[in-house]
């Protein structure tokens, strides 16, 4: 009993240790959302192509279908990294939506051209607006929209295949399984 | 020439310590004294550890003009900020709120001085009677 004031302190500095060293292995640049659990904010944006569809908030609400909505930008270089993936996730029948972030529409338009186009629509969002009323904090970004237009995930940062393959995929299929049952 | 340039790098060392910009400013002093004063407790997501107010950085500037628009848009300062802070979270407040989740952060620090300093004075108040009951050899290596 004498010695248990000395262990005390010590377990205590053990445990602030403890607890500090697992922060630092988190990433301070991985935000949870608040979005997180709650529906799609509102914003329509013009079509970013000639002749494309419109991206509005309400149109990836509600037809049960899970959905990706991907904010990508030219000048961003990691969306170019990820720009084969996005096409590959398209490849596989995924909607996947754009929206192209605090971008001159003619610099999307090219870099689209260049890349192909894995988008059912792409709204352009030249002053950010609809970034901001979605919380981005940089491109590339991605939310996962269930068949209600619930927003279930952000994934930040390009789509890796580990984290396609890993999470968002398995994800959407647990969507429109869910939407289908 | 070369006092010129000279002259010309003294001029851009004395620009202000804020990344507010003339044009983003509002005609009304009030409002736009509002406007600093919520942007200074909103943190840039971009840089993290700079507020809105400080950082140049082009979502920070998108921030500010949000603010701004909410303001003149007739937005209490309340409800300015809970707008930015339904899409960003509590992580955007450079001041955390005080509830549940953040007891801890607030009153944590309290609670152990208290904790501590009950400790301390009550081994100060038995230090006499411990000193004499302790064996030979630990009092030796003292």
């Amino acid at each position: 009993m004498g010695r248990l004031p000395f262990v005390l302190p010590l377990l205590g500095l053990a445990a602030l240790l403890v607890a500090l060293g697992l922060g630092m292995t988190r990433d301070p640049k991985r935000l949870p959302s608040p979005l997180v659990g709650r529906p799609v904010p509102e914003f329509a944006l013009a079509p970013l192509l000639d002749g494309g569809a419109p991206l509005v908030a309400s149109a990836l609400a509600g037809d049960g279908e899970p959905k990706l909505l991907n904010l990508f930008a030219s000048w961003c270089t990691s969306c170019r990294l990820e720009h084969p993936m996005l096409m590959r996730i398209a490849a596989e029948g995924v909607a996947l939506y754009g929206l192209d972030w605090k971008d001159a529409p003619e610099d999307g338009r090219a870099y689209l051209a260049a890349r192909g186009n894995p988008f059912r629509a792409v709204g352009s969002d030249p002053d950010g607006r609809a970034g901001l009323a979605l919380g981005v904090t940089g491109t590339p970004e991605t939310f996962v929209i269930d068949g209600r237009g619930i927003i279930r995930h952000r994934h930040v940062g390009p789509i890796t295949a580990e984290a396609w393959e890993g999470t968002l995929r398995p994800m959407l299929a647990r969507l429109g399984a869910g939407a289908a049952g | 020439m070369r006092c010129l340039a000279v002259a010309a790098s003294l001029l851009l060392l004395a620009a202000p310590a804020v990344a507010v910009e003339p044009d983003e400013t509002l005609a009304d002093p009030a409002l736009e004294a509002r406007a600093r004063e919520i942007a200074r407790g909103l943190r840039c997501v971009q840089c993290q550890n700079q507020s809105i107010d400080e950082s140049s950085a082009p979502l920070a500037r998108d921030l500010r003009r949000l603010v701004r628009e909410r303001l003149a848009a007739g937005d209490s300062d309340a409800e300015v900020v809970a707008e930015v802070r339904a899409r960003y979270g509590d992580f955007v407040l450079l001041k955390p709120p005080f509830d549940g989740r953040t007891l801890l952060l607030w009153v944590g620090p309290f609670a152990v001085l208290v904790v501590a300093g009950g400790l301390l004075v009550r081994r100060l108040g038995r230090m006499r009677p411990d000193l004499d009951e302790e064996p030979d050899g630990a009092g030796q290596e003292r």
